[in-house]
């Protein structure tokens, strides 16, 4: 167990490093950042005179150990359009995705994976297709359209919630289940095909040859095997809510991390692109730590060091 | 005395996307009490699915058991089995038929101890508080020749040999004193060695418990020291019944003579050659109305390929399903 | 030995050799148990028709502006015009003419962009599976950083840093998604390699490029077709997304995406603008999606086996 957990965390460790690396050579992929950065009406002048102030014009080497020992430190720069530190601002707004994924990643789990044990203990009934049906569509729809529909005829037409923003209670709901639609759907088809295979393990057999109640060989040798391969997925779909909320944010006008992505795109604001996308990435990969050690927790075969 | 179970013309199908299995057509036996029935058959003869299909242990879906009856004869009276609803067969399941698979390392489930998977059912059928249901489990784990059971008793399955593993399933079925025990090809997954160890203590708990047992095997030389009586099967059907003596002594139906011709032996010092079957058997996917052997035997007849023979009396106590042999023509 | 010339039941199995009407007649048999999948092949075959032939289709260009008749609803509702079937955007253009040829954009962009990342990824997957030891951990190093990190993100990012281009477009999706690919490949080939077969053809001395053509490539193709299929379906999501917030391609270029993000400014009055666009990346991801799952499923090698 000690070794599984050293290994995963020195994994991640070195995918983090990745990350930087990765998103200083992002901004220099067409050569000159100092050019990316500024708009196209800057003076020649003017775009050297920022090369000068951003450092740009150093080696390239020094430039990236520069950006690698400042990371470390939280440092990643200061924001162009704020001109106050990027990591900052980004943390500002971390609450509020944070929210609009928890809340998301309950209604998926809530709505999912109960209709998917549902459809996999019955599979083949008319509720297993209507249930694949659903995930389908839930998987077909582009989470942006479906989001500015479910604004328009809900929020708008019938004034059930509010337009935009993050102010009143109620406003979470509409954003929230657009963006756990994709991964219900996700969720629903995963659960039915666990159950499916577990129902019909070995172990689950000589269960009821045991002469078990129905609801124990369910609760117990079933669903607890089918547990054991959802943790994993709901921690990474967790990651994926919280990485990917851009459209959401933008169209719900929801201040979290997602939609100051958009924001700093439109004002070609990269420092803070830059933190948004290296700081959305460490949660992502820290998220994906702590899932696999609570599944090494939970899975008996882990944790006692095979 | 009423023997103790008695199946008659048990057929299941498989109703399978690409056609109808016809896994069992037609089984007739009984099982006296006390007695050892050994059922030996090559892969396909249907005998899992026969036994499986008395206990209701069959994925529903494709399996469909359409015909027959497995009479069970407790002192509650006789019942049969294949009529009892869920509630009432979970009851006889464990209670008072055990079952053992042929490989312990997927019929445990993982993520339980093994401890926890003979207390279930003991607290199921047996209606143990945790405390005594533990110490009984320990005392099964013992008695099946576990070392250190108090230990074992929190192992999980994977800490454990395929040996230990099968010692526990055999726990598992034992666990509430049942009056038959099946054991499904127990050992066919386990060394040699292991094997020869789990039969003996097969033996001993036998001996202790005074169950009938029927042990199903492909293996015709573990038969000889363990079973009292032997059914041979062959496409889904029952060729041969006979106690063993008179089985390897007087074989009766070639598929029989053909199957023991091919077992080398010790006792005869000529070099001789291993006689194997020709052919393969039948596509049981299509239903045949004679002798399913016909294709292979050097004494099939006309009439072989008119009818299908039934179970018939060749001796006391020994019966073939073959119309060369019971003396009926040819 | 009897002499009944029926050997029905007995060797047939080993004899009989499948012809490719046979096959074919299968095929057909599955399709028609999946009737979805049927579904999923017309949705495709529509869309591509409808790219391909764009220009027979439409009664309009595209770009044609004609502010006279700018924000006509959809024909069948009060101020449309029977002309303009599903009614005209903000500068007048025809909205049916736009959506059949934004078909070609986001078909073209996923298709093409499913077949690099299929092309590099494979590539990678097989020689990191194949080959083994080192190159296999340095191949699969970056493979699995960009496989675990929001891909949204790093797609945004990079499409502000290039540019609007379609080739661009195309590029990233080809260049970000052949991890997937990869994984998938090396997945596949590792299992193959370690099967039975594989190990007696080459201890019979078969070459190894052999090996890799008769036995492991045929096995490759169920996975990365099914895989194709949903790749195609999730690219033309992601064009969208992109053009959504102004970053796919040029709004000279009519895309799905970009009809929906100009659109977007006047949903509240003019819905329509977003429904059409929106819809039509709900049929084809559908198709796409539905596709994919026949593929999955008659590629499940339990399904292929059984001939009967």
């Amino acid at each position: 167990m000690l070794k599984y957990t050293l290994t995963k965390v020195t994994q991640s460790l070195l995918l983090a490093l990745g990350v930087l690396i990765l998103a200083f050579f992002m901004v220099r992929m067409t050569g000159d950042p100092a050019t990316l950065m500024m708009s196209r009406n800057a003076t020649p002048e003017a775009v050297e005179a920022f090369r000068e102030a951003m450092g740009f014009n150093r080696p390239v080497i020094v430039q990236f150990w520069d950006w690698i020992t400042k990371a470390f430190t939280g440092d990643f720069g200061n924001s162009l359009h704020f001109r106050e530190p990027a990591l900052k601002l980004v943390l500002q707004r971390l609450p509020a995705t944070l929210q609009l994924a928890s809340v998301g990643l309950l209604m998926a789990v809530v709505v999912g994976v109960p209709l998917g044990l549902v459809a996999g203990f019955k599979s083949g009934s008319w509720f297993d297709y209507l249930s694949r049906l659903l995930a389908l569509g839930g998987q077909s729809i582009p989470n942006f359209w479906l989001g500015l529909i479910l604004l328009l005829v809900f929020a708008q037409r019938l004034g059930w919630f509010p337009v935009f923003g993050n102010d009143e209670p109620n406003s979470v709901v509409l954003p929230a289940f657009v963006l756990s639609l994709p991964v219900m759907g996700e969720l629903l088809r995963l659960t039915r095909s666990a159950a499916l295979e577990v129902r019909g393990e070995d172990f689950v057999r000589t269960a009821v040859s045991k002469g078990l109640k129905r609801y124990t060989i369910y609760t117990k040798h079933v669903l607890r095997n089918v547990a054991i391969s959802l943790i994993s997925v709901i921690g990474v779909e967790f990651g994926y809510m919280m990485g990917g909320s851009i459209y959401i944010e933008t169209v719900y006008a929801w201040p979290g991390m997602g939609q100051m992505v958009g924001m700093a795109l439109g004002w070609r604001d990269f420092p803070l692109v830059q933190t948004l996308v290296v700081f959305t990435s460490i949660v992502v990969l820290s998220l994906n730590l702590l899932t696999d050690l609570v599944y090494a927790l939970i899975d008996p075969r882990i944790r006692h060091g095979r | 005395m009423p023997p103790i179970l008695e199946v008659k013309n048990l057929v299941t199908k498989f109703h399978a996307i690409d056609g109808i299995v016809n896994a069992v057509n037609g089984v007739t036996f009984t099982l006296e009490e006390g007695e050892t029935l050994a059922i030996v058959g090559e892969s396909g003869s249907g005998k899992s699915v026969s036994m499986m299909s008395i206990l209701g242990l069959l994925p529903s879906p494709p399996a469909k058991i359409e015909g027959g009856e497995a009479i069970f004869h407790s002192e509650k009276g006789a019942v049969d089995l294949l009529k009892l609803p869920y509630d009432e067969i979970s009851n006889v399941r464990g209670g008072r038929i055990g079952f053992i698979f042929q490989d312990p390392g997927t019929s445990l489930n993982p993520i339980l101890t093994v401890g926890e998977q003979i207390t279930e059912s003991l607290t199921r059928h047996l209606g143990l508080d945790s405390q005594q249901a533990r110490r009984r489990a320990i005392d099964l784990l013992a008695d099946v020749g576990i070392p250190d059971p108090e230990l074992r008793f929190s192992a999980y399955p994977f800490q454990l040999s395929g040996g230990m593993r099968q010692r526990v399933m055999i726990a598992i079925a034992v666990a509430c004193s049942p009056s038959i025990v099946i054991a499904d090809e127990p050992t066919t997954a386990l060394d040699v060695t292991i094997q020869a160890q789990i039969v003996s203590l097969f033996k001993e708990l036998r001996k202790r418990m005074g169950v009938s047992t029927i042990w199903i095997t492909h293996d015709l030389g573990l038969v000889a020291g363990l079973a009292d009586r032997v059914l041979v099967m062959y496409a889904g059907r029952i060729m041969e019944s006979a106690l063993v003596d008179d089985l390897y002594e007087n074989p009766q139906h070639p598929y029989t003579v053909g199957l023991l011709g091919a077992l080398p032996r010790l006792d005869t010092d000529e070099t001789r050659r291993l006689v194997s079957i020709d052919g393969t058997p039948p596509d049981s996917t299509i239903p045949i109305q004679h002798c399913p052997f016909a294709w292979r035997c050097p004494h099939a007849f006309e009439r072989c390929w008119r009818e299908i023979p039934d179970l018939m009396d060749v001796e006391k106590n020994h019966q073939a399903a073959c119309f060369a042999v019971s003396g009926k023509g040819g | 030995m009897a002499d009944n010339p029926t050997l029905h039941g007995a060797d047939s199995r080993l004899e009989e050799k499948v012809t490719f009407k046979e096959q074919a007649a299968f095929v057909g048999r599955l399709l028609w148990r999946d009737r979805t999948g049927i579904i999923g092949i017309l949705i495709f075959i529509s869309i591509v028709f409808a790219a391909v032939f764009a220009d027979g289709l439409t009664a309009y260009e595209p770009l044609d502006q004609d502010l006279s008749a700018s924000k006509l609803p959809p024909a069948w509702e009060e101020g449309g015009a029977p002309e303009h079937p599903l009614g005209t955007d903000n500068l007048g253009r025809d909205m049916l003419s736009r959506l059949i040829y934004g078909a070609r954009v986001s078909l073209g962009v996923s298709f093409f962009g499913a077949l690099i990342a299929a092309a590099i990824g494979v590539f990678l997957g097989a020689t990191a599976a194949y080959v083994g030891g080192r190159l296999d951990d340095l191949i699969m190093a970056p493979v699995n950083l960009v496989l675990s990190l929001p891909y949204l993100l790093f797609v945004v990012f990079v499409a502000s840093v290039l540019g609007k281009s379609l080739l661009n477009v195309i590029l990233i999706f080809g260049i970000t998604n052949s991890p997937i690919f990869a994984r998938v490949t090396r997945g596949e080939v590792l299992r193959i390699r370690e099967s039975a077969y594989v190990e007696s053809a080459m201890s019979a001395g078969a070459r190894w490029w052999r090996v890799l053509l008769i036995h492991i490539m045929p096995n490759l193709v169920g996975p990365l077709v099914t895989l194709i299929s949903f790749q195609i379906s999730a690219m033309i999501f992601y064009e969208a997304g992109l053009g959504f917030i102004g970053l796919s391609v040029p709004p000279t270029i009519p895309s799905w995406g970009n009809m929906l993000a100009e659109g977007r400014k006047y949903i509240a009055s003019y819905p329509w603008l977003t429904t059409w666009p929106g819809l039509a990346i709900v049929y084809t991801s559908l198709g796409m999606n539905l596709l994919g799952d026949w593929l999955r499923d008659i590629s499940d090698p339990r399904v292929r086996r059984a001939r009967r």
